[in-house]
C-alpha cells in the first residue's frame, strides 16, 4: 500500500512532518500490515505442491507479497494451502491442524482434488473437496495451477483481509470461540462425527 | 520383456519340466506353476539360474473364471531378458499363497499391496498389514465385484454422460451425498478399535540388545505432515535414545486410487493419469504406459516421434534430478538456497515442456504410436541453446557450490550405506541401485525405444551412502545431457504418429510388461487387456514404492537426524509410492 493511502484525506498534515505521520483508520493499518505478512503453512499434499514449491523459488518469487515464511507447524501460521487431492486417510490430520491453527486463519484449496474431488473424485479413498470439512476462503482452479494462478489466489486472500475490520470480525467478538471442527473417523469407510445419526437412521431405513 | 525366448525355454524345461508350463493364452507369455511348487521354483531361479532381482509382484482377478493369479516378474541384474511367472488360485476366501519375501525380500511391500487391493494373503510374509487402506477398511477395492461408493458402471464412458451429455454429479446417487458407503447394519457409534493398533505392534517386534543398560524404547512418528518428508509421508520409529532400532513407514495417505480408476478408463484416457503418478517425472511416466500398450497394440511410434520422445524423456530425468539435488540439500540443513538453484534450472526444461505440450507439469504428451504432436518451431534451437551452451556449466557450477561441502560430506559420507547385496535383494533400482556400485540400467540391460542408438555410461559409484547417491545423480544429469545433445543432432524430419489419432484404440487381449529407466528407477507398467477399450488389470510397478522397501534395514543402527537424509536420497513422489 502506497503511503498517499494511508492518509486519509480531509486531515491537514503541516507540509514539515508529512514524511513521518500518515492518519489513517485502525483497520486499514492493522489489515495493512495482516495481508501484507500471511505465513502460510509449509504442507504439500500432491502435485501442486510442487507449484507452491516453485511459486515460492527463483522465478516467482513469493517473497514480493510477504508470504515467503512457510511455517511447518501450525501454531504458527495463518493461512493452510490446501495443495493437492485430499484422501480419507489425511483428512483426520488435515483437521487436525486446521484446528491447531489461531485465529485468524485462512484456507486456500489449491487445484482441482482440492476444491472438489478433481480427476481422482470417484476414487474411492478420495475426500470430494476438502470444503466438506473444513471452510475454505479462496478456490483456485487448475491441475496443478500454474504458479501465477496461485500467486493470483494469493492475492485474494490478500484482498479479503484488507476487507474485514476490527468491529465485525468474529474472532474479536465476545462469547463463545468457533467450536472446533470435530475429527473424522476412520471406519470400515471414513466417519463424519456430524454425520453419525444420518448413518445410524439411513442404515435403518 | 518376458517372452520366453528358445534358450530360457530350454532351459527352465529342461531343470523344471514336471513344475512348469508355458502359458499358452493368446497373447500371454510366462510360465504357470503350482503353488506348492513356488518357494522351490524361486528358489532355484534365484540360485541357480541367476535371476536375482525380483521386479514386481501383483495379482489379477479373473472373476469370471473364478480364479486369482498372481505375476511375478524376475530379471537379472547382468541384463537381459527376464522370467515371467504366474501362481493361479481359485477365488475362494482366503486367497493363499506362500510368500515369497524370505527368497526375495523386495517383495515385502508389493505383497502387503496385493494384500491391501485385492486380498491375496501371502502365507508366511513377516508383517502383512494393509498398507494403502487403513486396518478395519471394508473390502479389497481391486476386486472385480468390489464397488466404490461413486460407482455408476463398470467401464468408461458412463452411459449417462456420453453421448447425451447429461451431467450427473456423482454425489446424486449417494444416499449420503458424499463419497462413503457402509456394511449393512453399521453403527458409528460402536465403533471402538483403533486402526493405529496393528502399526505399533508391528513396530514392537525387533532385535533387542542384551548388551549394556536396560533402557526404554520410544516410539517416534515423523509425518505424515512434516517438512522432509517430501508430501504425506509418514515414518514411524521405535528409538533407543536416538538410535534408531526399529523403522516402519507408513504410506496410502496419498493414495488416488489411480489403478481402479485406471481399469474403469479407456487406454487413453489414462495417459493424463500417468502424468499425475510422480508429478516430477509425467513424460517419462507416459513413456512407460505408451510402451506397455504399443507392446500390446504390436506399433511402433515413426523415428522422429522416438527421438522426441527420448529428448523429453531425458529432461524429465534432469528436471528431477535438479529437483532431488535442491530438496536433498534442503533436509541435510542447506536450507532453500540450493533449491534456488536448481529451480532457476528447472523452470527452463519446463518452459521447453510447456512449449511442446502445453502444460508445465502434467505434460500428457505421448500417444499410443506417437506422440500428440510436434515440437513447435524454434524449439529444437532453443534445446540446443539450453544444453550445448548453459545446462553443462550450470551443473559443473552446482555441483562445484556443493559436493565438497564439508556438512554435506559429514553428513552424506558413510551415513546410511546400502551394500551391493542388499540393494539387489530389496528389489532397489535406479539411481539406489547404481550408487551402490551395481551398473544396471534398463537403458542398457534391455533397450527399449532407440536407446541403443545413443552412447551413455552407465553412473555407478560405490560406497552406497547418501553422498554417493547425490553424486550419482549429478553423473546422471551429466549422461542425459550428453544423450539429449545426440539426439538434438540426429533428429529425422519425418511424420511423428503412425496411426491416425483418434479417441479410442483397439486393443487385442493379451498381457505385456512395459517398463522404462525412469528417472527414480524402473517404472513398469503391467497390462491385461480382455479385447475390450478398457484395461482388464492396469497396475504400475512404482520405482519409488519398491525402493522404500530398503528403507528400514538402510536407517536400523543410525541416528534419527539421519532419517530425513536417507529418505531425501531414496527420492520418492508420493504420489507414485501411493498411487
Amino acid at each position: 500500500m502506497e503511503s498517499s493511502e494511508l492518509n486519509a484525506p480531509g486531515y491537514e498534515i503541516p507540509p514539515e512532518i508529512k514524511g513521518q505521520i500518515a492518519i489513517t483508520s485502525l483497520d486499514r493499518i492493522y489489515n495493512w500490515g495482516r495481508s501484507a505478512s500471511v505465513w502460510p503453512m509449509m504442507f504439500g499434499l500432491a502435485c501442486c505442491a510442487i507449484e507452491m514449491i516453485c511459486a515460492a523459488a527463483s522465478r516467482y518469487d513469493l517473497a514480493r507479497f510477504g508470504m515467503e515464511i512457510m511455517r511447518p507447524s501450525p501454531r504458527q501460521s495463518d493461512l493452510m494451502i490446501v495443495s493437492g487431492t485430499v484422501t480419507k486417510k489425511m483428512i483426520p490430520t488435515i483437521v487436525r491442524l486446521y484446528n491447531q491453527m489461531p485465529e485468524p486463519k485462512y484456507v486456500l484449496a489449491m487445484g482441482a482434488c482440492a476444491s472438489g474431488g478433481g480427476p481422482f473424485k470417484e476414487g474411492y479413498n478420495v475426500v470430494s473437496g476438502v470444503d466438506r470439512y473444513i471452510p475454505v476462503d479462496v478456490y483456485v482452479p487448475g491441475c496443478p495451477p500454474t504458479p501465477q494462478a496461485l500467486l493470483n489466489g494469493l492475492m485474494k486472500v490478500q484482498e479479503k483481509i484488507r476487507g474485514e475490520s476490527i468491529k465485525h470480525s468474529r474472532w474479536y467478538q465476545k462469547g463463545p470461540d468457533m467450536a472446533e471442527i470435530p475429527i473424522p473417523m476412520l471406519g470400515p469407510d471414513l466417519i463424519d462425527p456430524r454425520k453419525v445419526d444420518l448413518i445410524k437412521n439411513s442404515e435403518k431405513a | 520383456m518376458a517372452a520366453p525366448l528358445s534358450s530360457q525355454t530350454q532351459e527352465l524345461t529342461s531343470r523344471f519340466s514336471n513344475l512348469i508350463n508355458a502359458d499358452t493364452r493368446p497373447g500371454y507369455s510366462g510360465w504357470l506353476l503350482d503353488k506348492t511348487h513356488l518357494l522351490e521354483f524361486a528358489t532355484a531361479l534365484r540360485d541357480e539360474f541367476g535371476y536375482d532381482y525380483l521386479s514386481s509382484v501383483t495379482g489379477v482377478d479373473y472373476l469370471p473364471e473364478g480364479k486369482m493369479e498372481i505375476v511375478y516378474q524376475a530379471y537379472r541384474t547382468t541384463g537381459g531378458p527376464g522370467v515371467m511367472f504366474k501362481v493361479q488360485v481359485p477365488r475362494t476366501d482366503p486367497v493363499e499363497v506362500p510368500s515369497l519375501v524370505p527368497i526375495y525380500p523386495g517383495a515385502e511391500l508389493q505383497e502387503r499391496e496385493a494384500w491391501d487391493l485385492l486380498g491375496i494373503k501371502f502365507t508366511g510374509h513377516p508383517d502383512l498389514r494393509r498398507i494403502f487402506m487403513w486396518e478395519g477398511f471394508a473390502g479389497f477395492p481391486l476386486r472385480k465385484d468390489w464397488h466404490e461408493p461413486y460407482y455408476e458402471e463398470d467401464v468408461k464412458p458412463f452411459k449417462n454422460r456420453w453421448p447425451t451429455g447429461k451431467i450427473v454429479m456423482s454425489e446424486s446417487n449417494n444416499s449420503y451425498n458424499d463419497n462413503i458407503a457402509y456394511p449393512k447394519g453399521f453403527n458409528p457409534e460402536s465403533q471402538s478399535f483403533n486402526p493405529e493398533k496393528a502399526l505399533y505392534d508391528a513396530l514392537r517386534i525387533y532385535q533387542k540388545n542384551e548388551v549394556g543398560l536396560d533402557t526404554d524404547h520410544i516410539i517416534v512418528n515423523l509425518g505424515p505432515q512434516h517438512p522432509s518428508t517430501h508430501g504425506v509421508f509418514r515414518v514411524a520409529v521405535m528409538l533407543d535414545g536416538e538410535t534408531i532400532v526399529n523403522l516402519k513407514p507408513v504410506m496410502g495417505y496419498l493414495h488416488r486410487n489411480h489403478e481402479k480408476i485406471g481399469e474403469r478408463n479407456t487406454y487413453i484416457m489414462n495417459m493424463p493419469y500417468t502424468d499425475r503418478l510422480d508429478y516430477l517425472t509425467s513424460m517419462s511416466n507416459n513413456f512407460g504406459y505408451a510402451l506397455a500398450v504399443e507392446k500390446l497394440m504390436g506399433i511402433k511410434p515413426p523415428e522422429r516421434a522416438d527421438y522426441i520422445r527420448v529428448m523429453m524423456a531425458e529432461m524429465t530425468r534432469i528436471s528431477n534430478h535438479l529437483f532431488l539435488i535442491g530438496s536433498l540439500l534442503n533436509d541435510l540443513g542447506a536450507y532453500f538456497t540450493p533449491m534456488l538453484y536448481a529451480l532457476e534450472e528447472r523452470e527452463l526444461i519446463l518452459d521447453i515442456f510447456e512449449a511442446v505440450a502445453g502444460s508445465r507439469m502434467m505434460c500428457n504428451f505421448f500417444r499410443f504410436g506417437g506422440i500428440a504432436r510436434d515440437l513447435p518451431d524454434g524449439t529444437l534451437k532453443k534445446i540446443k541453446e539450453i544444453f550445448f551452451e548453459r545446462f553443462p556449466r550450470k551443473i559443473d557450477e552446482i555441483d562445484r557450490f556443493l559436493s565438497e561441502n564439508e556438512i554435506i560430506r559429514s553428513r552424506g559420507v558413510g551415513q546410511g550405506i546400502l551394500t551391493p547385496e542388499n540393494a539387489v535383494r530389496y528389489s532397489a533400482t535406479g539411481p539406489l541401485l547404481r550408487a551402490s556400485g551395481i551398473p544396471y540400467d534398463v537403458r542398457r540391460a534391455e533397450p527399449y525405444s532407440i536407446y541403443d542408438r545413443f552412447e551413455f555410461d552407465v553412473c555407478t559409484r560405490k560406497n552406497g551412502d547418501i553422498y554417493d547417491r547425490l553424486m550419482v545423480r549429478f553423473d546422471e544429469i551429466r549422461q542425459s545431457i550428453r544423450i539429449i545433445q545426440q539426439a538434438a543432432k540426429q533428429i529425422p524430419e519425418g511424420p511423428i504418429m503412425t496411426v491416425k489419432p483418434m479417441y479410442q484404440v483397439r486393443v487385442p487381449p493379451g498381457e505385456a510388461y512395459g517398463r522404462v529407466e525412469g528417472p527414480k528407477g524402473e517404472l513398469g507398467f503391467y497390462i491385461v487387456s480382455d479385447g475390450k477399450p478398457n484395461p482388464w488389470r492396469y497396475h504400475v510397478r512404482a520405482p519409488s514404492f519398491i525402493n522404500l522397501t530398503a528403507f528400514g534395514p538402510m536407517c536400523i543402527g543410525q541416528k534419527i537426524a539421519d532419517v530425513v537424509g536417507v529418505l531425501g536420497s531414496i527420492d520418492i513422489v508420493l504420489g507414485e509410492v501411493d498411487r
